[in-house]
């Protein structure tokens, strides 16, 4: 599997996998922090255009990533979710610390 | 006419057991999706079950075992619409099972997964029930009733 991450300006645009699990969530982490080190990153856009599985894993990713971005004053953004994912947005109240639309 | 004839239950079984790695968590949702094909589920049943799945799934594997050659149990029995779905390991087990399943309540912040594996297996779930005992292992078994098979 191959990640992609765009950068431009202080914007990171992150594509998510198709299955975002534990075995996946691992490497990610670190790999986004770097980027958000590595260029200053404040405005971080985790997008789910792919994505057909996600469980608390991928919360906790985001979760993680949301928190170290704000220490720096950054904020986090997600967007094209699917009805599954919007639906684990849901049960785990992420959709109140991350915005889900705008950052397109 | 055939009113005293009673409905024949249909049932099924499957029993897998794999390593305790990560990567055998897709396996494993994988093959519950692939048992749960003649229930006719819809897609957002398929994707509550598979979730739940992936949950007990990575718990057995992150928690219960220090050792990846270990080995995870998924058990799927099938009678007419009901699905049980059971996770079985022979890990560490818990203490204290109703701790273990409060929302955001982690063993292992360092993994930073977000403590709610437990809280999604019931969001998701009918039913979740969790036997455990300290150095004996975990079970986790899950209920849903999917959908009504087509009438023929």
């Amino acid at each position: 599997m191959e990640q992609q991450f765009t950068v431009n300006g202080e914007k990171l645009v992150v594509k998510m996998p198709r299955e975002l699990d534990h075995h996946y969530a691992t490497g990610l982490c670190s790999q986004i922090d770097l980027m958000i080190d590595a260029y200053s990153i404040r405005k971080l856009v985790f997008d789910f255009m792919d994505t057909e599985f996600m469980d608390s894993s991928g919360i906790g990713v985001i979760i993680g990533r949301t928190r170290n971005i704000g220490f720096l004053g950054g904020k986090t953004y997600a967007i094209h979710l699917n009805g599954q994912i919007r639906k684990i947005f849901h049960a785990s109240g992420l959709q109140r610390i991350v915005q889900t639309e705008g950052e397109e | 006419m055939n009113k005293n004839v009673e409905k024949e239950i249909q049932q099924n079984h499957m029993q897998i057991r794999f390593d305790a790695r990560s990567v055998n968590e897709g396996l494993a949702r994988m093959m519950v999706a692939a048992f749960m094909t003649e229930l006719n589920p819809t897609i957002e049943e398929l994707a509550d079950v598979k979730t739940a799945v992936s949950e007990a799934v990575t718990n057995a594997i992150i928690h219960a075992y220090q050792k990846e050659t270990e080995q995870v149990e998924l058990i799927c029995d099938r009678k007419d619409e009901e699905l049980t779905i059971q996770i079985v390991d022979h890990g560490i087990g818990m203490e204290n099972v109703e701790q273990a399943m409060e929302p955001f309540y982690t063993t292992k912040p360092e993994l930073e997964r977000s403590g709610m594996g437990f809280a999604f297996m019931e969001a998701f779930m009918d039913q979740v029930k969790v036997e455990s005992e300290p150095e004996k292992g975990t079970r986790v078994t899950m209920k849903k009733n999917i959908g009504s098979p087509i009438e023929r």
